[in-house]
């Protein structure tokens, strides 16, 4: 299956309640699968195709307000029409998951895989002080995965999630397994569950004294200091707990290449080239963007030689690995633009060249 | 402040059940309050004040959440109609209702209003036309009259200059999705019991799964208009009314 398809049957199976969305190339197939597979007529989720991202985010807003697992998915230039509604949904402290099937930018770009858009992702990406969770998937079978995941992240924090993929891992296919079809949550259930959720009064079966409300708005500079001080302790307890990533090869390795999503896959046959020829070359593959590897990355400086990031972009993680790193040793990137694509050799050419020369 | 106690037979007025005890931020002569009043007896009388989800975007009346005792969504600047199209859908047996001003829904949120009344979803929409952005200091909303003056039509609305203004709800009443357009204002007590009776029928027809219904009320910005209220009043009806006429404009609520 394409995993964009596979997005689709994921949201079913994890029992989310709606999705909202509007075409893009190349993530259309979350939707268009999602209306084949009418899921109103067995789980009774929603789906609803909207008039841009702006509706859809804030229909992912309007849903997630009173509780409901929600999400949506575009990519990058729809992806940049969310960014108010991603301010509001971390602002008014709200759990939703929200894909990006990255596509070369700025601007209308191209329709080819990038990674782009990682500063967008990882550091906020509109205006206020905050964070998005990331996840990056390297497969279709993580595609599915990742979705459960990040709404199991999302709920537990009270914050938007971001699935961080690209239209190489959207449009490839490959074998995946289904987990269970779990239950959507009954309105009772919700309402024990997000009691702070703008539901109704009567939600929980007895009637709440006071309506709940919903809001990122605060006049008072010395509670909306609190509220982000607030949101900030929130950040760093997934610092702290939520970290992923994978480590290959890099117990013995003397250069190490940090790389996420498509790019790793292709950065795995590198390594592989290189101990071929001798080069003792590791790769760490950061799954959750943010909370980013920091601590890890910083431990290896203690012990190799060098690092090479090696995005679809021209240099945007690159930037983490560095203030992780601090000094320790040289940190060099490697990219490529414009939906263009890199070899495992090609990589492994650059490794030479800019690190081991 | 001493506490007056009014036996029951001298009763003939009482604060709604559902405003709460909060000092309103309106300005003394704004419409705003005299409809949330509205707003909250009709959510009260039709047993629903368990069942209500509220949507306030931007605007003056984005503190509304402070003053009506339900469940309130505050949207971004435009997107009440987005919110509520979710929040509606998942609970579809929920009172769900925007209140948003002129600026709100004609300028930034066209967009989402157009098409979640095009829909046809089973929201209210509460339009409170003003003429002018109140919350932001008076500046020229869409809806701001030609030759009248605000804080960026110094020399008044010239339409060479600023463009017509144009009437939302009029384009709305030509959408299948819409069986309820409906114009009123609260700036006599004849109007208010209008305007009571409006919402109440928008809001059975929501419930009833009828359609989109559209409540604009023309309201007084005394402020942002530099009046005195009475004077306001009566500028609403000397200038505001003749382009904005009362009344009913689509109704096929079956
Ligand atoms: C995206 C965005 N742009 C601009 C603003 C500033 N702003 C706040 S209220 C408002 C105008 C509201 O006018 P209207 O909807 O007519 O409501 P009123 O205050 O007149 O009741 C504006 C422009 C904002 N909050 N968000
Ligand atoms: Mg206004």
């Amino acid at each position: 299956m394409k995993g964009n398809e596979v997005i689709a049957h994921a949201a079913i199976h994890c029992g989310c309640d709606g999705y909202f969305g509007y075409p893009i190339t190349p993530q259309s197939e979350v939707m268009e699968t999602l209306m084949e597979e009418k899921p109103w007529e067995t789980t009774g989720m929603v789906v609803l195709q909207a008039e841009s991202e702006t509706a859809s985010i804030n229909m992912v807003y309007g849903g997630a307000c009173t509780g409901k697992r929600v999400m949506t998915s575009s990519s990058s230039p729809g992806v940049s029409l969310m960014s108010e509604g991603m301010s509001y949904l971390a602002g008014a402290e709200l759990p939703c998951v929200i894909v990006n099937c990255q596509r070369g930018g700025p601007g209308l770009g191209t329709i080819q895989p990038s990674q782009g858009d990682y500063f967008q992702a990882c550091k906020g990406g509109a205006h206020g002080d905050f964070h998005l969770i990331v996840l990056a998937p390297n497969s279709v079978q993580e595609m599915y995965d990742h979705v459960g995941m990040a709404f199991d992240l999302a709920f537990k924090y009270r914050n938007p999630a971001m699935i961080l993929a690209d239209g190489a891992i959207g449009q490839m296919m490959e074998k995946v397994v289904f987990g269970p079809q779990k239950p959507r949550r009954t309105d009772e259930q919700l309402a024990k569950e997000e009691p702070w959720a703008a539901t109704g009064k009567g939600a929980d079966g007895k009637g709440r004294k006071k309506g709940n409300i919903i809001t990122s708005l605060e006049l008072k500079s010395e509670v909306m200091e609190v509220i982000n001080q607030r949101l900030q302790a929130k950040y760093r307890a997934m610092e702290e707990n939520e970290v992923l990533y994978e480590a290959i090869e890099c117990d013995d390795a003397d250069y190490v290449i940090v790389a996420f999503g498509s790019s790793a896959r292709i950065c795995s046959a590198t390594v592989e080239m290189a101990r071929a020829e001798g080069i003792k070359l590791g790769l760490l593959r950061p799954i959750t963007l943010y909370p980013f590897p920091t601590k890890v990355i910083a431990d290896l400086a203690k012990r190799v030689k060098g690092f090479l990031s090696v995005e679809l972009n021209a240099g945007q993680m690159v930037e983490d690995v560095r203030l992780a790193v601090n000094g320790a040793v040289p940190v060099e990137h490697y990219g490529r633009q414009g939906g263009m694509i890199f070899g495992p050799e090609e990589i492994l050419e650059a490794l030479k060249k800019k690190l081991i020369k | 402040m001493e506490k007056v106690e009014i036996k029951q037979e001298n009763l003939v007025y009482a604060k709604p059940r559902l405003i709460k005890d909060n000092v309103m931020h309106y300005c003394p002569g704004c419409s705003h309050g005299t409809l949330h009043k509205l707003v909250a007896e009709v959510i009260d009388e039709l047993g629903m004040e368990d069942k209500t989800i509220a949507v306030s975007p931007v605007g003056c009346s984005v503190f509304a959440y402070n003053y009506i005792d339900v469940d309130w969504i505050q949207a971004a600047h435009g997107r009440a109609l987005a919110c509520a199209t979710a929040a509606k859908r998942l609970h579809p047996e929920s009172l769900v209702f925007t209140y948003q001003g002129d600026g709100d829904m004609s300028a930034i949120g066209t967009a989402e209003t157009i098409h979640a009344a095009a829909r046809g979803e089973n929201v209210v929409a509460i339009y409170v036309n003003n003429a002018i952005y109140g919350m932001t200091g008076g500046q020229m909303a869409p809806t701001t009259l030609l030759g009248m003056k605000t804080a960026t039509t110094p020399y008044g609305r010239d339409p060479r200059l600023n463009g017509y203004p144009y009437k939302i709800a009029e384009m709305m009443a030509h959408l299948d999705g819409v069986s309820y357009v409906t114009r009123q204002s609260v700036h006599t007590p004849a109007n208010v019991r209008k305007t009571k009776k409006a919402l109440e029928k928008a809001f059975k027809n929501s419930l009833n799964k009828g359609g989109f219904s559209l409540v604009e009320v023309v309201a007084t910005c005394n402020s942002g208009w530099k009046q005195t209220p009475v004077a306001s009043n009566e500028w609403l009806e000397q200038n505001m009314l003749p382009f904005y006429p009362l009344g009913d404009i689509k109704d096929t609520i079956k």
